[in-house]
Order: C-alpha cells, then sequence, then structure tokens
C-alpha cells in the first residue's frame, strides 16, 4: 500500500497548492490518487496527460496533479476537452466532473461527447449532491433524500449515471465506489486505454452535507454502505430484482468497439484529399488566394 | 494590404470571412449553426479536412466556444461564428478566455435581437454586448467590416491582434454584410503580416504562464509542448493558481483590462470621407456607413459640407481622431442600427463640446441615403 501512496505522490504538485480544499474523510482524495496510479500504470509522458475539470469540489482536482490541467467553467470541461483533444490528438485527455457538474448543467455535454466518441476519459465522482455550494440536491440525489433545497425531501428523480452514459452512446462504461479501490485503479486505466469515449462513474461520501442531513453518519459509515450496496456485475445477473433492491452493479458495465471520432475524421481526410473533385470545390473557393492553396494536402 | 494581383471574384462576407480565416492559418473551427452565419461554418467545414485542420459542430454555441479555448490552449489558431442568441451562450466562455489570457476569435454576423429577434434581418445592436456581454471586469478587441474585403482583411486582423494580445476577438459583421456579395480583390499572400502568440524559451526552470516578466503578456506554452501549466477561471496569479490575495487581484484584473485599453489609440483605425472643412460629420460603422458614404455626397451635392468619419475599430473605442476634429464641427450624426449605442462612447468622447444628435433605425432593414440625408437636412434646419 506504502508504494502505491508513494506513485500517487510524485506525481502531486510542489507542496504550495496542498493541503486540498476536501474535507477530512472526503472520497475524492481516493479518487485523484487512482487516476494517478491507472495514468502510471498506462505510462504517458506526463507532458502528454491533460486532467480537465469543471466546477464544484471534483473542479479543484487538477490544480494538485502536475501535468497539464484545465479548470474550466461548471460543467463544461468536456466541451473544453473535446478541442484540445482535437488540436493534440496524441495527448491522453481525462476529465474529472461531479454529478451536478457532468449530469446537471453539463448535462448536454456529456451525452453529447458520449455520442461522438472521441477518444478521452471522463471520470464522474457522484456523492449525490452539490459539496461546495452546501449540500443542494443534484441529479443524482434520490428521490426523497434531503438536501438543503430539498429540505422536506426530494421530489425529483435521480440519474443512473452509467445507464445515461451507455443509452447516450459512449463505448466504455463502467462504475464503482471509493470503497473498492483496486476496482477504481483497474477500471480508470482500462478506460484511457480504451479507443473512445470512457466514463467511469465513482460513487463516493458527502459526509459534510449529503450525509449530515440523511443522517447516514461518519464518512466510514458511508464508506461501509458502499461496501454492501455495490455489487459486482457477474454476481448482479444472477440476482433477482428483489436482491438487487437498494443496491446498484460496479465493474464494467459496457465495452463495445466502435469507431473513434478523430480516426474517422482523419480518414475521411485522406479520402477527400484523394478525390478530386471535393479538392476542385474547395481550390474553386480559394483560389483567388494562394496560400491556402499550398497549404492544400494534394 | 495593397496588393491587386490577385484574381478578382464575387463573393459574399461571409465567405471572405471564412477565406480570411484560413489565410490567417486558423486550423481549428467549432461551430453550431445559426443564421445569418452558417456560411462560415459550411465553408470552414468543407476546407479544413483539405487543410490539414480540424472542423466538428458542438451541440451549442457554449460547448462551440469552449472547444475553441480547449484548441486554442493546444496551440491551434481557432475561431468560431454565430449570430445573436449564440453570441449570448458564448459569453461564457469569452469572458474564460479573457481572464485565462487565450487567443481566439469569435465572428459575430449581427441579425435583429433582442432573443430570437429576426433570424434573416440585420442590426448593430450587440455592440455593447461585445463590449459588456460577459460578467466582471475586462476588455475586448472588437472589429466592424464595411466592405466584403475587409471581411477577409478583419478576419486576418482579428487572428493576428487575438494571438499578439492573447485575447478573444471578435469580428462585428452583420448580416447585410455577410450576405452582400460585391466583387473583391485579395491580396496576395506574403503581402501581409501573420502574428503568431510568443511561446517561451526552452529550458526555462520555473515558467509562469501568466507573468509579465517585462513583457506585455507573457508567452504561452501550448500543452503537450515542454512545460506542464494550471490554467483556472479562478483570479489567478503568475503562475496560474487560484489567488485569493488582494494585490494580485488587483493586478490581474488591471493587466486584462490595461494591455488592451491603454493601447486603444494605437489599436483605432477609421477611414475618414470629406472630413477636411466638415461641418456636419457622420459617425457610422459596418453595412450602416456604406449609406452614410451616399449621404454624404448627397448632402454635398446640397450644400452642406458633410463628412464621415467610419470606425472599423469598435473596441477598445478611441475618442482621439474625435476629438481631433471636434472643435472644427457644428453637429455629429450617429446612424446605426439599434437605439443608441456606439453614440454613448461617441458622446463620451466629445463631452459637449459639439451636439451629437442619435439615428437609430430598429426595423431590420438597412438605412436608405435619403433617410440619412433628410435626418441631417431637418437637424441642420434645412
Amino acid at each position: 500500500m506504502s508504494r502505491t501512496i508513494e506513485t500517487a505522490r510524485t506525481y502531486l504538485r510542489p507542496s504550495k497548492k496542498l493541503p486540498t480544499v476536501w474535507c477530512a474523510g472526503c472520497g475524492l482524495g481516493i479518487i485523484m490518487a487512482g487516476m494517478i496510479r491507472a495514468i502510471d500504470r498506462v505510462g504517458p509522458n506526463r507532458n502528454d496527460v491533460a486532467v480537465v475539470s469543471g466546477i464544484g469540489c471534483t473542479g479543484r482536482m487538477p490544480a494538485y496533479v502536475d501535468f497539464n490541467t484545465l479548470h474550466t467553467t461548471h460543467g463544461r470541461a468536456l466541451a473544453f476537452a473535446t478541442g484540445l483533444k482535437l488540436a493534440r490528438p496524441g495527448m491522453t485527455v481525462i476529465t474529472a466532473m461531479g454529478d451536478g457538474d457532468a449530469l446537471a448543467i453539463g448535462g448536454n455535454h456529456f451525452i453529447h461527447s458520449c455520442r461522438r466518441n472521441i477518444d478521452m476519459t471522463a471520470i464522474v465522482c457522484n456523492n449525490h449532491i452539490y459539496g461546495m455550494t452546501g449540500g443542494q440536491y443534484s441529479p443524482t440525489t434520490p428521490h426523497g433524500k434531503r438536501g438543503t433545497t430539498a429540505p422536506y425531501g426530494n421530489v425529483e428523480h435521480a440519474f443512473d449515471c452509467a445507464a445515461l452514459a451507455v443509452g447516450a452512446g459512449a463505448s466504455f462504461v463502467a462504475r464503482t465506489t471509493v470503497y473498492h479501490v483496486r476496482e477504481l485503479d483497474r477500471l480508470i486505466e482500462q478506460a484511457i486505454r480504451h479507443r473512445g469515449f470512457s466514463v467511469v462513474e465513482v460513487v463516493t461520501n458527502c459526509h459534510t452535507s449529503y450525509g449530515r442531513m440523511n443522517r447516514f453518519g461518519s464518512p466510514v459509515d458511508m464508506i461501509r454502505w458502499m461496501k454492501d450496496s455495490a455489487v459486482s456485475v457477474a454476481r448482479a445477473g444472477s440476482m433477482s430484482p428483489e436482491e438487487m433492491e437498494g443496491k446498484f452493479t460496479r465493474g464494467v458495465i459496457l465495452e463495445r468497439d466502435m469507431p473513434e471520432f478523430i480516426d474517422v475524421y482523419d480518414q475521411l481526410a485522406q479520402r477527400v484529399t484523394a478525390s478530386p473533385a471535393a479538392v476542385e470545390a474547395v481550390v474553386k473557393i480559394l483560389e483567388s488566394y494562394d496560400r491556402s492553396h499550398d497549404r492544400l494536402r494534394i | 494590404m495593397t496588393s491587386e494581383k490577385g484574381k478578382v471574384m464575387v463573393l459574399q462576407g461571409n465567405e471572405a470571412a471564412a477565406i480570411g480565416a484560413l489565410a490567417a492559418g486558423v486550423d481549428f473551427f467549432a461551430g453550431y449553426p445559426i443564421t445569418p452565419s452558417s456560411e462560415i461554418a459550411e465553408l470552414m467545414s468543407r476546407s479544413l479536412p483539405l487543410l490539414d485542420g480540424r472542423f466538428i459542430q458542438m451541440e451549442d454555441e457554449i460547448a462551440s466556444m469552449a472547444a475553441v479555448v480547449g484548441a486554442s490552449l493546444g496551440g491551434a489558431r481557432a475561431m468560431t461564428a454565430t449570430s445573436g442568441p449564440g453570441f449570448s451562450l458564448m459569453q461564457e466562455h469569452l469572458g474564460f478566455a479573457c481572464l485565462a489570457e487565450v487567443p481566439c476569435v469569435v465572428v459575430n454576423v449581427q441579425r435583429a435581437g433582442p432573443s430570437t429577434g429576426l433570424p434573416t434581418q440585420s442590426a448593430q445592436g450587440d455592440v455593447q454586448q461585445t463590449r459588456w456581454g460577459t460578467h466582471g471586469d475586462h476588455s475586448i478587441i472588437a472589429l466592424a467590416p464595411s466592405t466584403v474585403r475587409e471581411c477577409f482583411e478583419m478576419t486576418i486582423d482579428c487572428v493576428n491582434l487575438a494571438e499578439f494580445y492573447r485575447t478573444p476577438t471578435v469580428l462585428l459583421s452583420d448580416e447585410v454584410i455577410g450576405h452582400m456579395r460585391e466583387s473583391v480583390c485579395f491580396p496576395q499572400a506574403g503581402t501581409f503580416k501573420l502574428e503568431s502568440r510568443a511561446v517561451p524559451t526552452e529550458g526555462l526552470p520555473d515558467y509562469c504562464p501568466f507573468e509579465e516578466c517585462g513583457e506585455f503578456v507573457a508567452p504561452l506554452s501550448p500543452y503537450g509542448g515542454e512545460y506542464r501549466f494550471h490554467v483556472t477561471g479562478l483570479t489567478h496569479d503568475a503562475h496560474g493558481f487560484p489567488t485569493m490575495v488582494p494585490h494580485e487581484v488587483d493586478h490581474k484584473i488591471r493587466h486584462i483590462v490595461g494591455k488592451i485599453e491603454d493601447r486603444a489609440d494605437d489599436l483605432a483605425r477609421h477611414e475618414e470621407l470629406a472630413t477636411e472643412d466638415a461641418d456636419v460629420l457622420l459617425f457610422a460603422y459596418g453595412s450602416t456607413a456604406r449609406v452614410a458614404k451616399a449621404s454624404v455626397r448627397a448632402l454635398r451635392k446640397k450644400g452642406i459640407k458633410a463628412g464621415l468619419l467610419r470606425a472599423k475599430t469598435i473596441w477598445p473605442f478611441s475618442g482621439k481622431r474625435l476629438n481631433e476634429l471636434a472643435d472644427r464641427l457644428d453637429l455629429i450624426v450617429v446612424p446605426e442600427m439599434n437605439l443608441g449605442q456606439i453614440v454613448l462612447e461617441v458622446e463620451r468622447a466629445v463631452r459637449g463640446r459639439v451636439p451629437v444628435h442619435r439615428f437609430g433605425r430598429v426595423d431590420g432593414r438597412l438605412f436608405e441615403p435619403d433617410q440619412i440625408t433628410d435626418f441631417v437636412l431637418r437637424e441642420v434646419g434645412r
């Protein structure tokens, strides 16, 4: 164990940025360390790694890690990451988002990123609440549970993040919890290695807001609940709906081969470059202007 | 940009803007379809795959602008194009690009608003939104073309200024200019200058992406390059990390405003027509300036000494030339396709030394020369 902590430590930025803003006992540090270990195992040059986030407690994660880091606006991490990946396809691009960030204000970017299948990894840190702003209900707050804007219980119904990703067309979808640390490392590693858009939902604890308002106890109590409630995909397959009541699956939920966006785009560019008609059309547009003409790949 | 050796073509303003972008080396475009700007995205989607660039149609304008900023941080010359409703959505990341000092270009082909307004009709209602649309203190550079050729030239200028000042720039076009077709002769390559952002020297022990280091903007290393660094929409220090230290925050905000506003007079570009002996000055920009030109000629025929000062640079606004002319004038008339936006800056510049009369048209139609001519005649008591 000490070796894995050491690995994480070598990727942290100089002490100026530490300690983190996160509450003692928060699961986000576990996810950050898992992400670091996964990157370390995949082994890209760290100059070729970008970690992109939105707003909220999870949004602060990039500041602590020694990669190219981009802390964007609320919900938009994937949109910024999309532009970066298209400009720098050789980079390993990972986004870290909270549940409100990824699925409420960023919901549109999330589903369209799944559909496009650009080779990036989205880590969704699901603590079922808006933590940084003080415990307002989020799109993953279960029906009936309390938040500071749901003082009598949540009227709405929660998104199942992983199911949403599957439905929207992601090519790799997995879920785990901050209790299942070895699985966490492995799933993020698999997600990074997968060529296409990958989603890893990580169930984590916000004992400060969500836990306190719903009397879930200490971080240890909440993590124990994860241990008891998360059922591996293999085991869940042989369980009845009644047995699965109140539980959720963990592991690789979906993995499929789908053409990756930039691969397809570049193949297409090669094809049109070889097509006299297409080149002719663009030359016609640019013919008055010789520098553009020179830049044509013909 | 005076070479006339290029081939003469008949093009619309939007096409010329896209060709200008390609001429300036734009190699990334993210956009969302919107009238009356879509031709730009269409032309970019067609051309970029053949020019080693990439195009993507995003899910909305918020995402388009975000992708543009992300691509620029990766080292691309990145651009988007939109119109009113989309420009409103882009304000979020225009602000991000201002604070994080990320070069990028937005073409706003203005249409009549507010809200959905008149999607196919022209207006100049986004002038103040361009300046103040995103929250917080910041500054911005915006140029307004009046001809198809200027759509080409000013898009190149926008790219150059964005790269040089490390800031977002706006080509403030309008539906009339965007969709108007006229013959245009582009300059030959090599006859205009292309700017590239400053990049840090190799082997720095401590690269500061936001430290001024004696220069007015810090060199910007691309992600995936030699240096790893942090970029955030939080107010940040020289290393890019969030700060709440009052003097660091104060410095940052004054820097992003000052690097542009302090150079307003250098950035100012005008076209003048018959201003030498003018008693009445028309101050106009964009499509309205074309009409104002015809009015100046008509007024001269009627014995009114009229002149035109056409602003090519809209933001930062410079009152320098106006002030040089002001003492010789009896009247300034500001026709614009809104109910008074640039006129506020004109009034502020001349500080009551000469009467400034606003003349707005907001029915989605371009001014007619007689309208402006008649307005001036009435104002001078003829």
